[in-house]
């Protein structure tokens, strides 16, 4: 990594949203990732989403675990309240955070070590809670922060810029986010701008845990040749399919890229990854279909992505807990103590 | 050997103690099978002396198990208001033939065994100095209730039935406690009432009722209740105004988290809408479960998680970060024989240096010792200011014996005054009208600084970080920097002396012998003082409530000249922390431990004290 200075991820200033807030209002501080690192893509497109959707940034809660990718959180709202936690566990940071206060937007940053070695445990249990959130895992098959190591998520027969070659599976996000009940389950590249702010801002929207895996090639450790994320290896498996991008419709984004076709991305090192839509006929609220689709393609090892799965309906934590609407922070502390009556009559039943 | 015991006893002249009178002053010991409900005739029993007026504590021995293995409960009667195991068993009642021997031997010289006569005994097992009673409880049982469950309950009530013609138990009080149990399940009431009287009847008809052991009514219960520290910890959350509580199940911590949904369920659902006003949320682990307390606690809500030493272990990343990036929590340990699993089921106070240190690199915590249930709640409602007063994890030191036993404590008052003190946290009021906001800026030089809550308004926001930060938030590297924090929190946490628990003293000017001790030593200890001023050795008390000592504790040290330190774990942790973070002089602190497991008794100490002021002497 390098610590150069660099200027801030730059967006045209004039544009003002109907808070009369510019794209600079939505920004952090300066990144310290490597030039060309995909994390900063992803915070860019971020920065736009946030400012796209009108929110008020301090009404934003993000937070992330560490790595290169919890890192960002510093370069996005910096009228936000961030909280970086500890490696793997940012989930339960975000699970209390947004117990005591579930009218805020929440928005987790993790990395493909941080939420699928360490943190594996953390991630599918707030997944499986269903806590309303979108959370980010900015996946590029390393460890970058450490320097180039294969993380839960490399593909098998990926080389790493060392030469040793990953024997074990992967674990895929968004096949385990299918399988374990998540209720929007997304994939997008962080090259693809266009796809990746619609996905963010349906994330945010969305009534639940939005996860969301972006591959985002890690350009120190991880964009040679032999390595899996590389164009060359997926496009040998590529297979197109139709379009499927998935909106609510009461959520205000347009889809922004071309239906169908695969779409290759060019890498900092000049190799090209393909990435692909889904099809046309693809049911994205069908739980099974999407698995058996995702599955048939990762065994080519092609990438859909896009919208994946997505069930509204599905009860969110304070849903299922049954909780007041207002924050919990909030409540007066006449309405949380039963007072010395109440304790005077309770002791009698200890008497 | 209780031969030996009785043969000297002999010898000596002395009568037999089965003799002599004792009234409201000995000790029933239980033994059972776990999983066959004895916990419900038992308390029974201790609630029906209890409501005599007669000051009464008990104590559970449970195994790690579900069904199946040894349990014996104990049962200490003390008009002199003891609470702590007296080492004497007076009565055993022997209902597990699989530890029978054991349970035969325990028995004090002169002292009762009870059993159930359906079945003969072990023949080559007996005892001359004390009376063995046989009461066929199954045989009675048996012919008056046909379903098999309702034979195994019935036997344990059964036996309640004879202690109350042995001992003298008021049967108005007994009939009194099954209604208010059972309300309105006449057949319940109606079969308990049964077993009582097959048991009471038998033994009246059959011994010599009452024995010399026997109970009066007196009224030194009035103002008290029976109740177990868990429960009272619980409560003390939903008074402290907590609304999130994050937790995962362990032994001996777990009634905690029972009590607190108990009690919200109580106390804070909207009678309306039906509405939560508290969230509580089982984790996947204690790790994940003290991560949910930071966030919500992060994000201005009062949270709570409580455990015991294997989750402390597991949580201690969590600990450091919330220390350095200084955000609330409060922990319950509840603790338990450890090291790795130990013994679950089983009391010690072995979690103190591990808790006052938690987690890598310069930490120092808040520590609370209850001893009783009443300071379970107590403490459990300053743990929460303290926390945010601090902006800190304060740890609420519980054990086994507090959490998992009944005990009986004054009445607890509520102060309708009382509001609680959420620390330094900027309103949106105060942050509009500021130039600038800066998290960790020392405004008033007692190396606490001013947070905000998320949400509440753009300035307000900074960002949280478990890495090498400045005064203002920003991520540093740099040496001057770093230390400027580090030492801040030093200085903060120094802070915490002037608002932690004062110890509790028992002075007399002069006396130069001292003990200090903590948390459930506490009932021994007082039992040991009256022993030993009965002996003629006067000796002062200190009972530590917090650490970081406060300066009544330097004072204490500095004014005595030989310390007993009573801790329950092998490696004198207390006295280890004494000699760490105060002025004390080594020499001047001998240490008695007690740390098998079972709650420490006062002889322990007096026996201790004894000889190392005998040998003193002869030295
Ligand atoms: C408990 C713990 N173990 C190990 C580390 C070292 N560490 C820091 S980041 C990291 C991996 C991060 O990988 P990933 O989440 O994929 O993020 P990336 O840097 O690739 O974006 C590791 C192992 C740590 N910080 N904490
Ligand atoms: S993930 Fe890779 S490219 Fe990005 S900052 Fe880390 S090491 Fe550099
Ligand atoms: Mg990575």
């Amino acid at each position: 990594m390098s610590f150069m200075q660099k200027p801030k991820v730059s967006h045209s200033q004039r544009l003002h949203n109907e808070l009369g807030l510019s794209l600079r209002d939505y920004e952090g501080s300066m990144s310290t990732l490597c030039a060309g690192c995909g994390h900063d893509s992803i915070t860019a497109a971020i920065i736009q989403a946030f400012w796209e959707l009108n929110i008020e940034p301090h009404k934003v809660a993000k937070m992330s675990g560490i790595g290169c990718s919890s890192k960002t959180p510093a370069y996005f709202l910096s009228q936000a309240h961030g909280i970086n936690a500890v490696h793997g566990r940012m989930p339960s940071i975000a699970t209390g955070a947004n117990a005591a206060d579930r009218n805020l937007y929440y928005i987790g940053v993790s990395g493909d070590g941080d939420s699928l070695s360490i943190g594996l445990g953390q991630f599918i249990h707030a997944l499986r809670r269903n806590l309303n959130m979108l959370y980010i895992i900015e996946n590029n098959g390393v460890y970058g922060l450490t320097k180039g190591q294969f993380s839960a998520s490399a593909d098998v027969g990926s080389k790493a810029k060392k030469g040793e070659v990953n024997l074990q599976p992967p674990i895929d996000p968004a096949i385990a986010a299918l399988t374990l009940g998540g209720s929007f389950v997304a994939r997008s590249f962080s090259g693809d701008k266009a796809q990746l702010v619609p996905l963010i801002k349906a994330g945010i929207m969305h009534n639940g845990f939005a996860m969301l895996d972006v591959l985002s090639p890690c350009v120190t450790f991880n964009d040679h040749e032999d390595s899996t994320k590389s164009y060359a290896h997926t496009r040998q498996f590529y297979h197109p399919a139709v379009h499927a991008d998935f909106i609510p419709s009461k959520q205000p984004i347009r889809a922004a890229y071309d239906n169908g076709d695969a779409m290759p991305v060019e890498l900092h090192d000049g190799s090209t990854v393909v990435l692909r839509k889904v099809s046309k006929d693809y049911n994205p609220t069908d739980r099974a279909q999407a698995y058996s689709y995702l599955h048939a393609h990762q065994k080519r090892g092609e990438i859909v992505t896009g919208l994946l799965y997505i069930d509204e309906a599905q009860r969110e934590m304070h849903e299922l807990s049954n909780t007041v609407g207002q924050a919990l922070r909030d409540l007066p502390y006449s309405e949380l103590c039963p007072g010395s009556a109440a304790l005077e009559e309770l002791q009698s039943q200890y008497c | 050997m209780p031969e030996t015991r009785t043969r000297n006893l002999r010898r000596s002249g002395v009568q037999p103690e089965s003799m002599q009178t004792r009234i409201n002053d000995f000790v029933i010991k239980i033994a059972n099978v776990n999983g066959t409900g004895s916990a419900s005739a038992n308390g029974l029993l201790m609630k029906a002396i209890f409501r005599m007026g007669i000051p009464v504590v008990g104590k559970n021995f449970f195994p790690s198990n579900i069904q199946g293995l040894p349990t014996w409960f104990e049962i200490r009667v003390s008009r002199e208001g003891y609470m702590a195991r007296s080492g004497r068993v007076d009565i055993m009642v022997a209902m597990n033939a699989q530890t029978y021997a054991q349970d035969l031997a325990d028995v004090s010289p002169g002292g009762y065994l009870l059993y159930d006569s359906t079945w003969p005994r072990d023949k080559q097992l007996v005892r001359d100095d004390i009376t063995v009673i046989g009461i066929p409880l199954s045989q009675m049982v048996n012919t008056h209730f046909e379903n098999v469950r309702a034979r195994i309950l019935m036997k344990n009530v059964c036996y309640v039935g004879a202690l109350a013609a042995l001992l003298d138990i008021d049967m108005q009080v007994i009939t009194q406690l099954l209604k208010e149990t059972f309300g309105n399940k006449e057949k319940l009431i109606a079969g308990n009432l049964k077993s009582i009287e097959l048991g009471y009847n038998y033994a009246k008809e059959h011994c010599k009722c009452p024995l010399p052991l026997k109970l009066e009514r007196m009224q030194a219960t009035a103002d008290h209740i029976m109740v177990d520290g868990n429960t009272m910890a619980g409560l003390g959350c939903v008074y402290a105004g907590a609304t999130v509580g994050a937790w995962y199940p362990i032994t001996p911590s777990t009634s905690l988290m029972d009590a607190f949904k108990d009690f919200c369920e109580r106390y804070r659902v909207d009678k309306q809408s039906g509405k939560h006003r508290y969230c509580i949320v089982q984790a996947e682990d204690e790790l994940s479960a003290i991560g949910m307390v930071l966030g919500a606690a992060w994000n201005g809500a009062r949270a709570f998680t409580p455990t015991s030493g294997p989750g402390i272990s597991l949580m201690n990343e969590f600990i450091g970060f919330a220390y350095y990036a200084e955000i609330p929590a409060v922990l319950f340990d509840v603790q338990r024989v450890g090291p790795s699993t130990g013994m679950p089921t089983r009391t010690q106070q072995s979690d103190l240096l591990f808790c006052a240190y938690a987690s890598h690199g310069d930490t120092r915590h808040v520590l609370l010792f209850p001893a009783d249930p009443g300071e379970c709640f107590q403490f459990a409602v300053q743990a929460f200011d303290l926390a945010e007063q601090l902006q800190t994890p304060v740890f609420v030191m519980s054990d086994l014996d507090i959490g998992m036993n009944d005990w009986m404590v004054p009445k607890l008052k509520w102060d309708q005054n009382y509001i609680p003190d959420r620390g330094k946290v900027y309103s949106r009021e105060q942050l509009e009208s500021m130039q600038v906001f800066r998290r960790y800026i020392d405004n008033d030089s007692d190396g606490i600084c001013y947070r905000t809550y998320p949400g509440v308004s753009a300035k307000g926001s900074y960002f949280t970080r478990g890495s090498g930060h400045n005064r203002f938030g920003g991520y540093t590297e740099d040496a001057a920097e770093y230390q400027d924090v580090l030492d801040r929190l030093r200085r903060k946490h120094d802070t915490a002396k002037q608002l932690v628990p004062a110890p509790v003293l028992r002075i007399k000017k002069g006396v130069k012998t001292a003990i200090v001790s903590l948390g459930s030593c506490d009932g021994a200890v007082l039992e040991a003082l009256d022993v030993l001023a009965r002996e003629g050795t006067e000796v002062n008390y200190l009972r530590v409530r917090a650490f970081p000592f406060n300066r009544q504790v330097e004072e204490f040290l500095d004014g005595h000249e030989h310390i007993f330190v009573v801790e329950q774990n092998r490696d004198a942790q207390l006295k280890s922390l004494l000699l760490l973070e105060t002025r004390v002089e080594k020499r001047k602190l001998t240490s008695i431990l007690h740390y098998g497991g079972m709650p420490i008794d006062s002889r322990c100490i007096t026996e201790g004290i004894s000889k190392a002021l005998a040998k003193g002497a002869a030295a």
